[in-house]
């Protein structure tokens, strides 16, 4: 025991045995259920996105330092590899964007209702299927 | 004459803060709401500037080394890569930083791995806004 926290979380087991109480929020009996996907999501998505600005700053980096540089990077971008890296990372992009804003509404104090949290949480989904299929659709057009 | 309906209580102010936060100037987790206010203005300032990031991305797929040059000599799109640098490298150290604190529990290696994050993070951003610096100017 460290501190007064500590002893609070401290219990005893069915044996009279003393133990750590399990911590909320207790993910052993909680039912999979869309709020706590999405929310979890939305934490895997932002790191996965702190790990894509290493390509960011791969790619402008490249780009400064010259010719050699940047086409090495566009040809690793432009792989099977690299392109399959990219479309996670647009979709993560997307699914952070569309859920930031549903965070944004709860900061504001809208959207706690149930049925609309589902409905919006549903919308996220669609909307970051609908982003990233129309980036790559344009994006093989435009290339 | 006096606006203030007589049936309430006296006049209150609402502030974020708990009333032992505001007594030891910290909020609950030992920090101010800062931290929160920070992650949220950035956040805002990240929706239309990654909108013009991911249109910048498909304007440039493919493009050759001049086309980057000639896209980040045009002062507005420096202007806007930089403000995005700033926001979104601002915003991953405040999100990463949260993330760390929730599963990093022991003081000296929740310490050190700030410490490594935030200094990695540092050093993307600047060389981020040196190169669009030096292809812009």
């Amino acid at each position: 025991m460290k501190d007064a926290r500590d002893a609070l979380m401290v219990g005893r087991n069915t044996d009279g045995k003393l133990v750590n109480r399990p911590l909320s929020p207790h993910l052993q009996v909680y039912k999979p259920q869309i709020s706590s996907a999405l929310s979890i999501f939305h934490r895997i998505t932002g790191c996965a996105l702190g790990a894509g600005t290493l390509l960011l700053t791969l790619w402008l980096v490249s780009a400064a330092s010259g010719e050699g540089a940047f086409s090495v990077v566009q040809a690793l971008l432009a792989s099977w590899i690299g392109i399959l890296i990219l479309i996670g990372f647009t979709a993560a992009l997307f699914y952070h964007f569309c859920n930031g804003i549903r965070h944004l509404a709860w900061d504001a104090g809208k959207g706690y209702e149930l049925p609309v949290m589902h409905r919006t949480g549903i919308l996220v989904l669609a909307a970051t299927a609908v982003l990233t299929v129309g980036f790559w659709v344009i994006g093989f057009l435009v290339w | 004459m006096d606006s203030l309906d007589h049936k309430s209580a006296a006049p209150t102010i609402h502030v974020m803060r708990s009333q032992l936060g505001r007594v030891r100037g910290l909020g609950a987790a030992g920090t101010g709401v800062g931290h929160w206010w920070a992650q949220r203005v950035t956040a805002i300032s990240l929706l239309p500037l990654s909108l013009y990031f991911v249109a910048s991305v498909l304007i440039l797929s493919g493009a050759s080394r001049a086309g980057m040059v000639a896209y980040m000599a045009e002062p507005w799109n420096a202007v806007l890569f930089l403000l995005l640098i700033f926001a979104l490298f601002y915003h991953l150290s405040l999100g990463l930083q949260v993330v760390v604190e929730d599963y990093v529990h022991k003081e000296s290696s929740k310490l050190a791995t700030l410490l490594v994050l935030k200094g990695l993070i540092i050093f993307c951003a600047l060389a981020c806004a040196v190169s669009v610096l030096k292809l812009a100017l």
